[in-house]
């Protein structure tokens, strides 16, 4: 069984391998063989949920343990438990989707071998990034995504604007880049005080021999890093034109899975291996979260065009994951987490419908959508409106939870945190909601309702509703039985915290 | 296992110990005598790859034996009693750096004599070969320099038949001109280089290095030292490529070769750097406090300046000459945040340099190899690389390797691990500025790996595909796999410097 984990990691690489390798194989056989080889993954993910022993999800399972770079003590060290399973279930899920949907309409330039073989390498690097116990692993894998994302976004990107496309992926490349080459030097510093680079070991120690100037600088490096990933506002500036420019399949894998790297990061790294470090800057990283999930919303409210838009939301919904994290209570990272697994799965949902909508009108601009979209193509503008319902909160889907859930664990913040601040902090994320529900509604009214006008769509078609029907379904029982995924977290949550919060 | 010969008038030579220069120059000898009264035009290539296969044998019978004597032995050779001098100091010893160049050298020699069999149109094989081993022997040799005459005779050795390499070429005016550039600026830094000996000399007496770092140890006049101390390591600058010793770098590159360019930008930078590490680790470590914070602020200046140079160019030599210039600072930082009376336990900075050039030095001999193919001579930009991986896919997935290591970038995971070694030393040091400075270029280093490895995959018309010679073909092979294996097995390198 422990083999498996290993497979599932390695199923994809070795399928782009293979398809990589092959002569002559046409667009159609390609994206064909992204589903198989991407089902066999979920499948083998499916397989690993359920052998997973949920009565002890705060243990490491299915570990892997081998030397890999003796000399500097760097180890193969694999092993999910709560915390990295249900994103791992959540990243095959959304490979698969997003296979699917290249069968009936894959992006107009390029080949659609090239992207499914970038695909398969990006879904290796991110089940490598959950599954990771080893800090130096974990960075491999993190930087693995990198090119295969750039060159997503690069090559089969809008087919109007190549040398945008081409700007905005290295936009994200190099400040992505940057973010974790200082956060390598985190890891470093890390290592320099306890001599190993390994997770668990770490929290265990829980910055044990690590002098609180240090964890100070460490737990500014490497959070730095995750930020730059997450992304955090300020630097969240690459993610906007990063999506607009994304193919649809890119946009989705961006969102959905690659940003959960960066606050999977935070759980799993930041928080135990420098606690001292981290209570002095959760604070601020409440603070950004705070005004990230304002200024997402704001920003939504000044867009014209619906994929920028989704985009300035995900910068809003991750201000609502930071701000769960800095308030290190058990309530607060559940939520932190929960809100990760919603966000991927509506966001994901999101970009899917955008970019139907995309692709039929050829622009995602409002003007050229036009409006009336419920007349026009009542069963796609029901989706899209399911979408932006659980994307703002509604109470029953799935994005309720997280957003409740990191609001409460501010409202009484964990260790020596100034209460204060964070009451204030859940206030201003509070009035955000609020915010974030007006943008919402007024996409829906200016692209749902009126007067029929704009270009002739289709109605949603077969493959669109196979696609979309898994997300649309696990949001509303996520939304209903959101212990599904906080009795995998908690105990988790509660051995990284030591205990309790 | 040092093994120091008895007292008398007669030196007894461990022959084992100078095995690699000598076997390289002895084939040099050989080459240039095959070549003037045997014949064939091929034989000279040939006769090269079988020394440089020859010298490793050596090389690798020499590194068992090191490592059976534990991790800091050493093998030392024409020694002289301490009758005589205040130590028993040697003017040669073979350890774990002098392997890791000795591999460097031999597998530049390798990889160039490869990709230069079938090019005997363009310069006379003898000569050339002849020059090479000649210069790879003064390599070799410099790796394990322990005093300073030997040094700089054998850096001297490097240089000269380099200068001819480079200018030797039929079809081309610019080599002559890049040679005599590279001759001048080498020749002044050899000066410069000769007078801070000079001051070392007179104020220690001794040109041993371990003599000299007992007597600066004792030394009362601070300021000519430090004069001494920082013109011997412009010398050494100069053949690092260090910035502001780098200008011609690019020039050179371009005007020469590719295959010359490859050996210049590996053997040639390989000698300069182990002959400073041998000064800075043996002789002048009594002023690190000195030297340090000199050579942490060129480290910082070469990799920005390389690479923010490198961002502009649209030539693939000129871009592997700035990018080499960059790669260069990433592997003096770890030199520069060591710190006074530590130098001589700093093992892992020492390790961590060398650990980066032997990774340097496959994956770009790689990147060398495959632009002699596809520049095939004539002026070329980055555009002649689109749609290379339909012509060629061997060359296309050695190159696209081979600039993902030097980015440091998964799947290269060997450069990101040379990377790793030199943050890890840099971290351990405490130099936070330097690690971030080297963070950013990081960053601007994929800039420009990235662009050229986009043209790699781009999709093109041009189908026909290139000619791929036998020899050039064995070389990207080689260091392809090289490479690759490394990746998996990133502790392999470590295995080669702790003999």
């Amino acid at each position: 069984m422990t083999i498996l984990l290993l497979v599932v990691i390695g199923v994809p690489a070795l399928g782009a391998l293979a398809l990589a390798l092959a002569p002559r194989v046409g667009d159609q056989l390609a994206a064909e063989w992204g589903v198989l080889v991407s089902a066999g993954a979920l499948a083998g993910t499916v397989v690993l949920a359920l052998g997973f022993d949920r009565g002890d999800s705060g243990r490491m399972q299915f570990v892997t343990d081998v030397s890999w770079i003796a000399p500097i003590n760097v180890r193969g060290h694999f092993g999910i438990d709560g915390i990295s399973l249900p994103l791992l279930l959540l990243t095959a899920l959304l490979s698969v989707l997003c296979f699917v949907s290249l069968l009936r309409n894959a992006p107009s330039c390029g080949g659609t071998r090239g992207l499914v073989v970038l695909l398969l390498l990006l879904e290796t690097g991110v089940l490598g990034t959950f599954s990771a116990l080893d800090l130096v692993l974990f960075f491999v894998f993190f930087e693995t995504v990198l090119i295969p994302m750039w060159w997503v976004i690069a090559d089969w990107g809008d087919p109007h604007d190549m040398p945008g496309n081409r700007r905005a992926a290295t936009v994200f490349l190099l400040m992505t880049v940057t973010g974790s080459a200082v956060m390598l030097v985190g890891f470093l510093l890390v290592y320099a005080h306890t001599g190993t680079f390994d997770m668990v070991a770490l929290a265990q120690r829980g910055g044990a021999g690590i002098p609180a100037v240090t964890q100070l600088v460490a737990a500014l490096a490497i959070g730095l890093g995750l930020a730059v990933k997450t992304p955090m506002w300020p630097l969240h500036i690459w993610l906007p034109d990063a999506h607009a420019k994304a193919p649809t399949v890119g946009s989705v894998l961006l969102a959905g899975v690659l940003l959960k790297m960066g606050t999977y990061g935070f759980v799993r790294i930041w928080l135990p291996t420098v606690p001292d470090g981290v209570e002095r800057l959760a604070p601020y990283l409440g603070a950004f979260g705070a005004i990230a999930v304002v200024y997402g919303a704001l920003a939504c409210l000044a867009q014209t065009d619906l994929k920028r838009l989704i985009a300035y939301s995900s910068v809003g919904h991750m201000g609502f994951v930071l701000l769960g994290i800095s308030t290190l209570t058990t309530a607060g990272i559940n939520g932190a987490l929960f809100a990760n697994v919603a966000h991927g799965l509506i966001t994901g949902l999101l970009f899917f419908c955008v970019g139907g909508l995309k692709d039929r009108a050829g622009s995602s601009d409002f003007a050229d959508l036009g409006r009336g979209l419920y007349e026009r193509t009542p069963r796609l503008a029901g989706v899209v409106a399911f979408a932006c319902v659980a994307s703002l909160g509604l109470p029953g889907l799935a994005g309720f939870w997280g957003e409740m859930l990191s609001m409460l664990g501010a409202f009484d913040p964990g260790g020596a945190l100034a209460r204060g601040a964070f009451v204030t902090f859940m206030a201003v994320a509070g009035a955000g909601t609020i915010l974030t529900a007006a943008y919402f509604l007024g996409l829906l009214r200016r692209l749902g309702q009126g007067l029929p006008s704009g270009p002739d769509l289709d109605d949603i078609r077969v493959d669109e509703v196979l696609t979309w029907s898994p997300l649309v379904a696990l949001t509303v029982v996520f939304g209903l039985a959101p212990g599904l995924v906080l009795g995998l977290t908690n105990p988790a949550v509660q051995v990284l915290m030591g205990g309790g919060g | 296992m040092t093994e120091l010969p008895v007292a008398g008038t007669l030196q007894s030579i461990d022959w084992a110990a100078i095995s690699v220069p000598v076997t390289l120059a002895v084939g040099a000898v050989v080459v240039l005598l095959a070549d003037a009264f045997l014949g064939p035009r091929r034989l000279a290539g040939t006769l090269t790859i079988v020394t440089a296969i020859v010298g490793a044998g050596f090389a690798l019978g020499l590194a068992n034996d090191l490592q059976g004597a534990g991790s800091e032995s050493s093998r030392a050779t024409f020694c002289v009693p301490a009758g005589l001098e205040r130590l028993t100091s040697c003017s040669y010893a073979v350890d774990s750096a002098t392997i890791a160049v000795w591999t460097v050298t031999l597998l530049g020699v390798l990889v160039v004599a490869l990709l230069m069999l079938g090019r005997d149109d363009l310069t006379p094989p003898g000569e050339f070969h002849f020059l090479m081993l000649c210069s790879a022997s003064g390599a070799a040799t410099i790796a394990g320099a322990r005093d300073l005459v030997t040094l700089v005779v054998a850096l001297e050795l490097v240089s000269l038949p380099a200068f001819a390499m480079v200018g030797l070429r039929r079809d081309n005016k610019p080599a002559a001109e890049a040679a005599l550039k590279f001759f001048l600026i080498s020749v002044v830094s050899t000066a410069v280089m000769l007078f801070g000996i000079s001051l070392l000399y007179g104020i220690t007496g001794s040109v041993y290095l371990d003599q000299i770092a007992v007597s600066l140890n004792e030394s009362s006049v601070k300021a000519v030292v430090g004069v001494g101390v920082v013109l011997t390591l412009v010398g050494l600058g100069f053949k690092v490529a260090a910035v502001p010793f780098h200008v011609w770098v690019p020039d050179t590159y371009v005007g020469a070769s590719v295959p010359v360019a490859a050996y210049l930008s590996v053997v040639s930078k390989a000698a300069g750097l182990v002959g400073l590490i041998q000064v800075l680790r043996y002789g002048l470590w009594p002023y690190a406090d000195t030297w340090g914070p000199i050579l942490a602020v060129v480290a910082a200046l070469t990799m920005t300046v390389g690479n923010v140079a490198a961002l502009r160019q649209r030539d693939p030599v000129r871009l592997l000459a700035w990018s080499s210039v960059a790669q260069a600072g990433y592997m003096l930082a770890p030199l520069a945040v060591l710190s006074g009376s530590s130098v001589l336990e700093s093992r892992d900075a020492f390790v961590a340099t060398l650990a980066y050039l032997l990774i340097y030095s496959i994956v770009n001999l790689s990147a060398f190899a495959v632009v002699s193919v596809v520049g095939g001579g004539r002026r070329d930009t980055l555009d002649s690389y689109a749609g290379l991986s339909r012509r060629e896919p061997v060359a296309a997935a050695a190159l696209a390797f081979a600039l993902l290591c030097l980015a440091g970038l998964p799947p290269g995971v060997v450069g990101l691990f040379a990377k790793l070694v030199v943050f890890q030393a840099i971290v351990n040091s405490g130099t936070g500025w330097l690690a971030l400075v080297m963070a950013a270029n990081v960053a601007i280093g994929l800039a420009y790996y990235l662009r050229w490895l986009v043209m790699v995959f781009w999709p093109s018309a041009d189908v026909e595909p290139t000619n791929l010679p036998n020899g050039a073909g064995v070389a990207i092979t080689t260091t392809l796999t090289l490479a690759v294996v490394f990746s998996v097995w990133p502790a392999g390198i470590l295995s080669i410097l702790s003999a």
